[in-house]
């Protein structure tokens, strides 16, 4: 026998100019749950990719059940036994629950694929999993939380010694995460082991049995479970107390400026309504799918709401265009920084310049340069931006820098309303802080804050007010005072 | 996650760290390397000129301007094609838009002494007539092209490619396959002498201008980059694309009237694959296909080196058809090197 099923020891991974991962151990017993635990950016994922083949380690060396193995991708280490829950959904919308299970290994007959048996092996592994959805249902009408399920599922089926869970339950309603974390008691009982990473901290006292904590690439240590509290966890894996993340209040809220009511989307939100005041901050939390963006969307015009009224200092208003929301005095950090934010192979100049656009256009219809630029230079002086010059490309800087270009794009349009859509999701530490105290200082200034964010800490730590969502509604306002985790979460998956 | 770490330390040092070569390529203006393509490609020409021919391929003034007037129109259209490919899109409608502003353009522009005029009541017009015609009906097909694309929401290859086949049709409908011939003189000055090298040149320099130092090219280039961003920084998306559609529909028309100047007929078989010369022009200078990259002037060297290439070979005396293999492979090669450029970036 051996004492540790999955035994990485001294891996490192480099990427150019960089040391992600610095002499990294990981042991996971047998028939264990087994937590990762590191703020973003630690090297948990790029651990992960090592062990699953997509990245191959500079050095070190992978040992499942006591054999070294080397992987060169991701099927080496499936027929290895060791498969992998990723935080974003990998199904195809379009294919049924069975197909996607099996997708890339469908039992053959001949050149067919073998429907009848396709079939009977998924019903047998739903069933042996509780799951409680047919076979041939299109994936893409799933709920995402059942969606999440179908991702365990196949997990599952690859029969793995070891079973890694990225943020398995983000998605997740609380009667789904309960569901999961027997299938987990399961799997355990039959000897098979988890790697579990997750932010959330109930999770990780219930069910795991090992935590291991990274920090900046680096393995900070490993123990049993039970020997750590809530503190000590936090502060070894941020290296220093949380408290100081968090800049002090603004006491200094003013009257108010938005009022929104009854607003109403189809399919995405009902029956939103709440106010914002000058130089307050606004934390909205929920699940993944609770319709926060969604709301936000329709706030700015985006996707602009069927029904319910906006009422912007005194007067109502209709939003249909952002076009519109920015002429109001409205700006939005939008959730997906590649996505709906940057222009990748833009300059940062560009960036940053493209709202105050029309600012910048003198009388005969020529861009003012100069203005732009300068402009451009103060913000990376204020902001604190790491860029060698204002006309580097975009893509080249990390993400911290990036969000801080993103925001000061929308400090130059001088809002009044500033809607953050998770304004620090995969940024590090030492940026985050100063994304914090740069929010704290606009609410001072009196900008109305709105902030969306799925970090608990976060909406805890910022906000003068927590709105929290569940499905579409809004399940509670909480004032800072009674605001707790325990509340929030309540809240959010009632 | 690792990315954004690699990134926060390769950015700053790498200043200090890049050699002397690297830092003089960054002052060099961007359309260094194919302008160098270019020259390159003249002087193999040059020698072999000597080889094959005996003689001089680049001293003879005449052949230099014959080179840009043998693109001049398809530069015409590429700098518009340019503009379209930015913004991710494409226009395969400009060669058949050759062939109808070309047609309406000549019909306009016939003398009374037409043995059989398209309006005999309409003959002797001023020259300015049929000129704003053949724009206004390029005009037109492109504002077609772009409402199309932005409220039907159809890709632009589909939008485009319905609007070649039809301009094409209606162009042969309304000349019953006929050519339309005897044209005013003062129409014809317009294509005649290295004028179409004039309007080409003056074409790509307001459009430079324009890219470079208006709003209107600071959205192309945000739309193209991420047409999402652009929409939530407030820009009116659809409104700029049927502009940009609309000014590669015009810049099509007036292709289209230098080229019925230029050999003093309309014809509705004119243009055939121009659209395919001008994308050709525009890859080959920079534009990439993804968007949000690309420059007139690039667009021009790509131009000048279609037109390098297909004086150079009959200069040298390579047969038409193996000209056309050569040069497939020639737009096949830029595209390939400036991918690899832009991911060697990344």
């Amino acid at each position: 026998m051996y004492p540790y099923v999955l035994e990485a020891e001294g891996i490192s991974k480099g990427f150019p100019g960089v040391k992600a991962l610095d002499n990294v151990t990981l042991k996971i017993r047998p028939g264990s749950v087994h937590a990762l635990m590191g703020e973003n950016g630690a090297g948990k994922s790029t651990l992960m990719k090592c062990l699953i083949g997509i990245y191959t380690p500079d050095t070190g060396t992978i040992k499942v059940k006591g054999k070294e193995m080397s992987f060169c991708d991701t099927m080496d280490a499936l027929h290895s036994g060791i498969s992998m829950i990723h935080q974003e959904l990998n199904l195809v919308p379009y294919m049924t629950v069975a197909e996607n299970i099996w997708l890339g290994r469908e039992p053959m007959k001949g050149l067919f694929v073998d429907h009848d048996i396709l079939y009977r092996k998924t019903d047998q592994l739903l069933r042996q999993l509780n799951i409680k959805v047919k076979p041939d249902e299109m994936v893409g009408e799933l709920s995402i939380g059942t969606q999440q399920m179908i991702e365990i599922a196949k997990a599952v089926s690859y029969d793995a010694d070891v079973v890694i869970m990225d943020e398995p339950t983000s998605a997740l309603t609380e009667g789904e995460v309960f569901h999961l974390f027997r299938i987990i008691n399961d799997l355990k009982e039959q000897g098979k082991s988890i790697v579990y990473i997750s932010h959330k901290m109930d999770e990780i006292f219930e069910i795991t049995d090992e935590i291991s904590i990274f920090r900046d690439g680096t393995y900070v240590g490993s123990d049993k479970t039970e020997h750590f509290d809530r503190q000590t966890l936090i502060t070894r894996m941020v290296g220093r107390e949380l408290t100081q993340m968090f800049p002090k209040f603004n006491d200094n809220i003013g009257e108010e400026v938005l009022r929104i009511d009854n607003l109403s989307r189809v399919g995405k939100f009902h029956d939103v309504s709440f106010s914002l005041k000058r130089g307050e901050i606004l934390g909205v939390a929920g699940l993944v799918g609770a319709g926060r963006s969604e709301v936000m969307e329709s706030l700015f015009g985006v996707h602009p709401a069927d029904s319910g009224s906006i009422v912007l200092e005194g007067q109502q208003v209709t939003i249909g265009s952002p076009a519109q929301a920015i002429d109001l005095g409205l700006a939005f950090l939008t959730e997906d920084r590649k996505k709906s934010g940057l222009f990748l192979v833009l300059s940062v100049l560009e960036n940053m310049s493209i709202v105050k656009m029309p600012k910048y256009i003198d009388n005969r219809g020529f861009v003012k340069h100069s203005d732009m630029a300068k402009d451009c230079l103060e913000q990376i002086r204020k902001l604190n931006i790491k860029t060698p010059t204002m006309d580097q490309i975009i893509n080249n800087l990390s993400g911290g820098n990036q969000q801080k270009v993103l925001i000061a794009r929308w400090l130059l349009a001088q809002p009044k309303i500033l809607i953050l859509d998770e304004p620090t999701r995969g940024i590090d530490v030492g940026a985050k802080a100063e994304i914090y105290k740069l929010i704290s200082e606009l609410a001072n200034r009196g900008v109305a804050i709105i902030m969306v964010s799925s970090e608990l800490p976060e909406i805890l730590g910022m906000s003068d007010r927590v709105m929290v969502m569940h499905e579409g509604h809004i399940t509670g306002i909480l004032d800072k005072a009674d605001a707790t985790q325990e509340k929030i979460l309540e809240l959010a998956s009632e | 996650m690792e990315n954004i770490k690699m990134n926060k330390d390769v950015v700053a040092p790498a200043a200090n760290q890049e050699g002397i070569w690297d830092n003089l390529k960054k002052k060099m203006p961007k359309d260094m390397g194919i302008f160098l393509v270019m020259i390159g490609i003249a002087l193999v020409f040059e020698v072999l000129g000597w080889v094959f021919r005996g003689q001089t391929f680049l001293m003879n003034p005449g052949r230099l301007v014959l080179i840009v007037l043998q693109v001049a129109i398809i530069g015409i259209i590429a700098v518009g094609v340019t503009q379209v490919i930015i913004t991710t899109g494409i226009d395969l409608s400009s060669g058949s838009l050759v062939a109808l502003t070309a047609v309406v353009a000549a019909s306009l522009a016939q003398t009374a002494d037409s043995i059989s005029p398209m309006y005999p009541a309409l003959v002797d017009l001023p020259a300015i007539v049929p000129i704003l015609a053949g724009i206004g009906v390029g005009l037109l097909c492109g504002v077609i092209n772009g409402y199309l694309i932005t409220k039907t929401g159809i890709p632009p290859f589909i939008a485009t490619l319905g609007m070649m086949v039809s301009a094409r049709g209606l162009a042969q409908y309304y000349t019953q396959g006929n050519p339309i011939s005897f044209l005013s003189d003062g129409f014809t000055a317009i294509g005649s002498g290295s004028m179409p090298v004039v309007i080409f040149l003056v074409v790509a320099v307001i459009f430079h201008i324009a890219l470079k130092h208006t709003r209107y090219g600071k959205y192309v280039y945000a739309i193209g980059g991420n047409m999402t961003s652009a929409r939530v920084s407030g820009i009116n998306v659809d409104k700029y694309l049927v502009i940009v559609y609309s000014i590669a529909g015009a810049l099509s028309g007036l292709a289209g009237i230098v080229m019925a100047a230029r050999v003093s007929s309309g014809q509705s078989s004119m243009g055939m694959a121009y659209e395919l010369d001008a994308i050709a022009a525009a890859v080959i200078g920079g534009t990439s296909l993804m968007g949000g990259v690309g420059r007139i002037t690039g667009c021009v060297i790509g131009a000048i080196i279609l037109g390098l290439m297909k004086s150079g070979f009959t200069f040298i005396g390579v047969d038409t058809y193996m000209q056309d293999i050569i040069k497939g492979g020639i737009i096949v090669g830029a595209v390939v090197i400036d991918m690899r450029r832009n991911r060697a970036k990344r």
